[in-house]
């Protein structure tokens, strides 16, 4: 066992000290000597999130694979062990070893979501490694930046080395490699940048710079050192199945957000909705083999002990073998006592029966999806649900038992009317009375209770709505607040429940999507202001947002409810995802004529993710 | 049948508290593919009782909890199974059959025998081993118990069992059964507010040792180790 990088006194004077021993079940310990690269991985939220991202416990096995290689984790200090190393100058530390992560080769960060940037400031400065790329030198980590954001890193592409530009499992290997063989001739870091700006879907930011129009938007973005690609082609694994996956995922202490199994069935979906970057982003879709899925459930389990098991996909009821593999589940785990959960299944006859058998009805509800409550507009955004699959779903399941729904729907949606969010009131409604009239009163047990939650539409890069001005605060409001009065005018009211999104941190997450590098200066100052975990409600502090985008000279508008005209540079235009400009044109000129695209098994869209030579669009 | 686990937890593991090694032992035995009893339902779950929950920051010697199982081969070779799941800091001492009329852990506990010392840097200065030693010695010793509604003084002396003192650590055994459950650091709070001694939130390290559950012999109560209780099959 390691001596702990905190003393006791300071791990029984913090919430959770769990949080910072490391010591795991699966946590894999190395001899520092015997290792040649240290790379420390880093998700930069509190522990209990972080420990439940898929992505790093892939990269940390892949890693860990390689006995030259020892990789470790690092999570954010929670707010009151950050106060604590601040005062008593506590450097920043890796759990597995418990060494400080500035003696690191690597530190690799995890971008998830916009509202974790100051976070990332959060664990360079408690690492005590300088926050610009540019201040760094010869004795300190590389860092690197991996995860969804990066398909627009420019506001935080100031405070990193390198972005690693699509999955992780087909380059790591080489950039490593690159790195020992620079380190072995006695190159220097620049010397090492410089390489890896040449490895496929490597983007090293400061060999780049970006010209403005005096309108503020993009006059060029291009290479400033020679041999510089001019832009940069996303990293794909395209045999899913034949590749590193951990069959001992680490086992935390402490109860974790996802305290289970994860079982990663496909990448990509086929579905493209128009609102959705991952749909795009993460095409083509690639399916894992079910019978290597059937082993690595079983594997896992053991190894773990884990009592439950989920799948994850963006949309699992579109996985080819899905009822093969469910089958499987539901006999293993029911021989072993261990819960399945189905995340992202379509309600129908196939995922009510499995519900019914692997969950208990009277405490388990129905999720929909329908995103926007009419029907034109549910075809603007191309989501392929209909009212009538919705009701259908509702109806089999009363009588199958449920009465617990819930909807989530989007607010300030492209197109959007006073009508379409009367809509999401009526569609209530409509769930309700049909609970009613299916279940005879002397056969309800219990009234039918509806959750409605609205979230406000944030447009992102690479989706057909990248051009698409977002609503201002005062009309995110006012539609809550219409929604609101819709629900309560509908005859069932009693039994809906309305929830909304707040909407001032829903700005600042529109101005991170799309923001340039001229944001970097903003997220310095409000981080050296304070703010930190601006993903935690409690710890969000808007006033001093506004305050420094003000003494930045910083437009909020600019970058959040301007209409972007087709021909304007975007700060992402340098990321090939493999998805065309002109393919998201189409389907933004599309989306504004309320037509849907049919998803990619029933019709190719010509996308331009067959470039990836695999995946669904070679099914057949 | 039911079996008795005993365990050990030192090291960092002192920083996991009693729920989570509740849930840290269910996928241990898992993990061990013990063949346990579980309850029906849609949330199956394992059949376990602990003996005495301890606090975070304190290591043992002696921790016990009570499992329901199926079969096994026998009770080494759990042991060996489980001892194979662990995480450093957390041994599986022994593994014993309990009895048919046996009390479940947690209502058997009737003391618990602990290990006390100050921290480096932490002592108290002079020779504070004497005064120890005089503070237990008297006849009465009146501390403050603090519940959730008031603050009660009583008499400790009645639930101290018995204490020696050596090479600057205290070694006590106290009551620690559901009505009189006293813990050490209490009686070093009264022992440093009578000596005017500030006591640090930190300045105490505590090992419990054993944990007892009383049984009658010839008349008299004794006390012996929770698994004494059971057998080795």
């Amino acid at each position: 066992m390691n001596n702990t990088a905190l003393k006791d006194e300071i791990l029984l004077q913090v919430e959770k000290p769990a949080r910072y021993i490391g010591n795991e079940i699966n946590a894999v310990m190395k001899d520092r000597d015997k290792v040649a690269v240290r790379f420390a991985m880093c998700f930069p939220d509190v522990y209990e999130i972080g420990m439940s991202h898929l992505g790093i416990q892939i990269l940390y096995d892949m890693f860990n694979r390689r006995e030259d290689v020892w990789c470790e984790r690092v999570y954010s200090p929670w707010m009151d062990l950050d106060k604590i190393m601040r005062q008593e100058n506590i450097p920043l530390f890796a759990l597995e070893s418990q060494d400080p992560v500035k003696d690191f080769d690597f530190l690799g960060i995890t971008i998830q979501y916009e509202m974790c940037y100051t976070n990332i400031l959060q664990i360079l400065d408690l690492s005590k490694i300088p926050l610009l790329s540019l201040d760094r030198t010869e004795e300190h980590p590389i860092v690197i930046g991996g995860g969804p954001c990066t398909y627009n890193p420019e506001p935080i592409a100031d405070f990193f080395d390198i972005f690693y530009i699509g999955e992780g499992e087909t380059a790591y290997y080489n950039l490593i490699d690159l790195y020992q063989s620079v380190k072995n001739t006695g190159g220097s870091r620049r010397d090492f940048l410089l390489e890896a700006a040449n490895m496929p879907g490597m983007y090293v930011p400061q060999f780049y710079k970006t010209e403005y129009h005096e309108n503020g938007t993009i006059k060029s973005f291009l290479p400033i050192a020679d041999g510089v690609p001019e832009t940069v082609r996303k990293e794909i694994v395209m045999n899913v199945t034949d590749t590193y996956y951990p069959e001992k995922p680490v086992v935390p202490f402490i109860k974790v957000t996802q305290d289970r199994v994860v079982l990663e069935i496909q990448r990509g979906c086929i579905r493209g909705c128009r609102f959705c970057q991952a749909g795009q982003i993460y095409r083509p879709v690639r399916e894992r083999d079910v019978e290597t899925l059937k082993e690595y459930a079983v594997k896992m389990l053991k190894n773990t002990g884990h009592e439950e098991i989920s799948l994850s996909s963006l949309s699992s009821s579109d996985y080819s073998s899905l009822q093969e593999l469910v089958n499987f589940l539901m006999e293993e785990c029911a021989r072993k006592k261990v819960n399945i959960s189905l995340p992202s299944l379509r309600i129908d006859a196939f995922s009510l029966d499995v519900m019914s058998k692997v969950q208990d009805v009277k405490k388990s509800s129905l999720t929909f999806a329908p995103e926007a409550g009419s029907q034109r507009l549910r075809d603007v955004i191309n989501k392929g649900l209909t009212e009538e699959v919705i009701l259908q779903g509702a109806h089999d399941a009363f009588i199958g038992g449920w009465n617990r729904v819930k909807l989530y729907f989007m607010l300030g949606l492209p197109t959007e009317t006073e009508e379409d969010i009367r809509g999401i009131a009526l569609l209530c409604n409509d769930i309700a009375k049909l609970y009613y009239e299916t279940i005879p009163k002397e056969e309800r047990k219990g009234k039918i209770q509806i959750v409605a939650s609205t979230s406000f539409f944030i447009p992102k890069p690479f989706t057909p709505f990248q051009w698409s001005p977002m609503n201002t605060k005062e009309e995110f409001i006012d539609k809550a607040y219409m929604t609101r009065s819709a629900i309560m005018e509908q005859l069932n009211q009693k039994s809906i429940k309305y929830n909304w999104h707040e909407a001032d941190v829903s700005m600042l997450e529109g101005l991170l999507a799309r923001g340039d590098r001229r944001l970097s200066e903003v997220l310095l100052k409000v981080y050296q202001k304070g703010c930190m975990f601006d993903a935690w409600g409690e710890m969000f502090k808007n006033d001093i947002w506004m305050e420094t985008l003000e003494e930045c000279g910083i437009d909020l508008s600019f970058y959040t409810t301007r209409q972007r005209t087709l021909d304007e540079i975007l700060p992402w235009d340098f990321i090939d995802c493999g998805v065309t400009k002109s393919f998201l044109i189409r389907e933004w000129e599309k989306a504004k004529n309320a037509i849907v695209s049919p998803n990619c098994r029933t019709q190719c869209q010509g996308c331009g993710a067959t470039v990836f030579e695999g995946g669904v669009c070679y099914e057949n | 049948m039911k079996i008795r686990i005993k365990f050990s937890k030192t090291g960092v593991m002192k920083f996991i508290g009693h729920l989570d090694i509740m849930r840290y032992f269910q996928k241990a035995i898992r993990r061990a593919e013990i063949d346990v009893t579980y309850t029906g339902g849609y949330s199956p779950h394992q059949v376990m009782s602990f003996a005495a929950p301890l606090g975070v920051g304190l290591e043992s010697q002696g921790e016990y909890f009570d499992l329901e199982i199926n079969s096994m081969k026998n009770c080494e070779d759990l042991k060996v199974k489980l001892n194979n799941a662990m995480s450093d800091g957390i041994e599986i001492l022994s593994v014993k059959v309990l009895p048919e009329d046996a009390g479940n852990a947690m209502a058997s506990v009737a003391a618990a025998k602990y290990m006390v010392s100050f921290r480096n840097g932490y002592e108290p200065s002079g020779d504070w081993e004497t005064s120890f030693k005089m503070f237990l010695e008297q006849e009465c010793i009146m501390v403050e118990k603090e519940t959730k509604k008031s603050k009660k003084e009583f008499n400790l002396k009645p639930f101290l069992f018995s204490w020696e003192i050596k090479e600057h650590h205290v070694i006590l055994t106290v009551d620690a059964s559901s009505s009189g459950n006293i813990k050490p650091s209490l009686i070093f709070q009264a022992f440093c507010l009578q000596q005017n001694i500030i006591l640090s939130d930190f300045a105490l390290q505590v090992t419990r040792l054993e944990t007892y559950t009383a049984k009658l012999d010839e008349g008299n109560q004794i006390l012996i180790p929770l698994d004494e209780i059971g057998y080795t099959a």
